[in-house]
């Protein structure tokens, strides 16, 4: 009876790996995955240590010696943190916005079949995806001929639309929008406008927050538009922030605030471990938001990733 | 693009007429045409800048005016790019470097794939999976700090552990021959979790009926794989070689720029690419425009050929797979 039992389960996991390369799986991923998540503790640990344990001890996992001098100083710099803040924020948002609308109604208009432009959107959307002028002709645009600079449209527009995106949004409409409920909404008298208000945007909720999810994380970790077009401080993202405090931590020294002498300022600031703060000021929201979103990401390169 | 031929007879057929449809979906598509206008076809436009020797024009014009205006170089700005010392250095590490991200990353991310399918706990891989995809989610200035914190010399983690086994600290950001090593890491490091994440995808959506009739036969774990799991996943293999090989004369800037703390002197040679090379000279001022713009259109152009010939390539071998 036993033995019986025994035999069942084994033809159910038959078609298993061994126990014993199952553990090795799972001693392998599990080593690959801590290597994602130890910097992120790492930086975690060096902003809580106090800067006397930095200078002496080095970096070290397990903070010598604890201190929030760090927050603290992120806290008395709250006008230029937050700030940073605030236009990540309003450029995430602004941009996400402007990207789904770009994108789904694009994405709607190649996907029917009867649209007598067609062919040529096709192509107009191709080939971008081969072919593009290259990082100084985009500078060039942006800032000679529309004179985008020191505005935040140069970190919005040039991100706001792609290829690919409108692609993914294609194939979802193609299956989710049959043509004929276009077709049978037309002869209810509807025209497109009304169609898409109000059968394409409802259904459209998943492709949405597939090209939003892509949008706003490409918007948050952007620091190269804000490189490129940014010389008004008073516009710095949190990622242009970190960028420049990369550059020397002198940057902030010399920028004061707070209404301190250079002098002064220079020595109240715990430098390295304010880097790292800024850092996990950063990441700290993606780190939060992205698990959930992760099936969206995967819903898109799926879809992403079906020919026709 | 083949299968609406199909479908409308020889591609013409009867001349369907305008309609007021027609025009209400154009006029949805407005805007995101004239973001292509602006932002896609107008730089391409920008290779006219390589052929000219750009000049301020008297009475304060715009930049267009200026261009037009200016000289013509013929391709003295090309032949300048490609006879200066930069220009091997250049072509060689980026298209080198390109080639170890591409083998690298897509063996990762297919092995890594294949073995998260083939797991017994389930709950466990998708938490390795969440854990994996998380560099994914960083930008490179990010990913820099991560390295400033282990690598710089005095206070990072990795001279500390070496201070311990009484080795000499060593200069990370100064010596030139790690760093081959460490952008080919970092490289497949932060793309493992999308890369992995996406054949699983792709291997979840095969058939079960196939293995069930493969164990029926008595096939090894290693036969199905062989024989079913790698020929499913072939077509998104396929496609993602063929847009990565279309990349293979770009950069990715972050990686090359940031994470080296904006390339000192001593690994220029070693780290730099078009990319970096065309963003250094923007940014400096004074460099001639129209030898930047030869720089970045010889780049655009390799790229596209890159991406035509690979397409080619494969349309050759397995007609079905090809992108275009």
């Amino acid at each position: 009876m036993r033995k019986k039992n025994k035999d069942l389960e084994s033809s159910a996991q038959i078609n298993q790996i061994k126990p014993s390369t199952n553990i090795l799986f799972n001693v392998i991923f599990l080593v690959l995955g801590l290597t994602c998540i130890f910097p992120l503790l790492f930086v975690f640990s060096i902003s809580i240590t106090s800067e006397e344990a930095l200078r002496s001890g080095g970096y070290q996992i397990i903070p010598a010696e604890l201190s929030a001098a760090a927050y603290q100083f992120l806290w008395n710099e709250r006008a230029m943190i937050f700030r940073a803040v605030f236009m990540s924020i309003v450029v995430t948002v602004i941009g996400t916005v402007i990207t789904i609308a770009l994108v789904t109604t694009m994405g709607y208009v190649v996907s029917r079949r009867s649209f007598k432009l067609k062919g040529i959107y096709t192509w107009i959307i191709f080939i971008p995806m081969i072919f593009n002028g290259g990082m100084l002709s985009s500078y060039v645009v942006v800032n000679n001929i529309l004179g985008l600079r020191d505005t935040i449209w140069a970190l919005i527009f040039p991100l706001a639309c792609s290829s690919f995106s409108v692609t993914i949004c294609r194939t979802f409409f193609r299956t989710t929008v049959p043509d004929a409920i276009v077709e049978s909404a037309k002869i209810d008298g509807a025209g497109q406008l009304r169609i898409w208000a109000q059968i394409v945007l409802p259904i459209s909720k998943p492709v949405m927050a597939t090209i939003g999810m892509f949008a706003a994380f490409g918007y948050w970790n952007d620091w190269f538009q804000a490189s490129m077009y940014l010389d008004d401080k008073r516009l710095q993202t949190l990622q242009s922030l970190l960028n420049n405090v990369q550059k020397g931590i002198e940057y902030m020294a010399n920028n004061p605030y707070g209404g301190l002498s250079m002098q002064e300022y220079k020595a109240a600031m715990p430098t390295e471990s304010v880097r790292m703060a800024i850092a996990i000021v950063i990441i700290v929201p993606i780190a939060l938001t992205y698990p959930f979103f992760q099936k969206y990401f995967i819903s898109g390169l799926t879809i992403g990733s079906v020919k026709e | 693009m083949k299968t609406d031929k199909m479908l409308h007879g020889k591609g013409k057929g009867p001349r369907k007429r305008w309609t007021r449809d027609d025009t209400e979906l154009f006029l949805l598509s407005l805007p995101t045409l004239l973001w292509y206008a602006i932002f896609a076809y107008l730089p391409m436009f920008g290779i006219i800048i390589a052929f000219k020797v750009y000049k301020l024009q008297p009475g304060g014009h715009g930049f267009i005016y200026n261009l037009l205006h200016s000289d013509w170089a013929g391709f003295s700005n090309f032949s300048f790019f490609f006879s200066s010392n930069a220009f091997t250095m250049l072509l060689k590490n980026t298209v080198l470097y390109n080639i170890a991200f591409i083998i690298i990353s897509a063996t990762v991310a297919v092995g890594g794939a294949l073995m998260l399918s083939n797991m017994r706990n389930k709950g466990a891989s998708k938490v390795y999976q969440t854990m994996m995809f998380l560099p994914y989610f960083m930008s490179w200035v990010v990913i820099a700090y991560f390295v400033y914190a282990i690598l710089t010399p005095e206070r990072g983690y990795l001279n500390g552990i070496l201070k311990s086994f009484g080795v000499d600290p060593i200069m990370w950001f100064q010596e030139a021959k790690y760093w081959p090593f460490i952008l080919v890491l970092l490289n497949t490091w932060k793309g493992m979790g999308y890369g992995m994440v996406l054949y699983l995808a792709s291997i979840t959506g095969i058939d079960q009926s196939m293995y069930e009739a493969a164990v029926m036969d008595g096939a090894t774990k290693w036969q199905q794989t062989v024989h079913i799991t790698l020929p499913s996943i072939k077509p998104v293999f396929i496609m993602m070689l063929i847009l990565d090989c279309g990349k293979i004369f770009n950069s990715d800037f972050g990686l090359f720029y940031q994470v080296t703390g904006g390339i000192p002197r001593s690994l220029y040679t070693t780290v730099s690419t078009f990319d970096t090379f065309i963003y250094q000279a923007i940014r400096t001022p004074g460099t001639p425009i129209g030898r930047t713009a030869a720089a970045s259109f010889f780049q655009a152009i390799c790229s596209c050929t890159t991406i035509l010939i690979a397409n080619w390539v494969v349309r050759k071998i397995d007609n079905e797979n090809s992108l275009i």
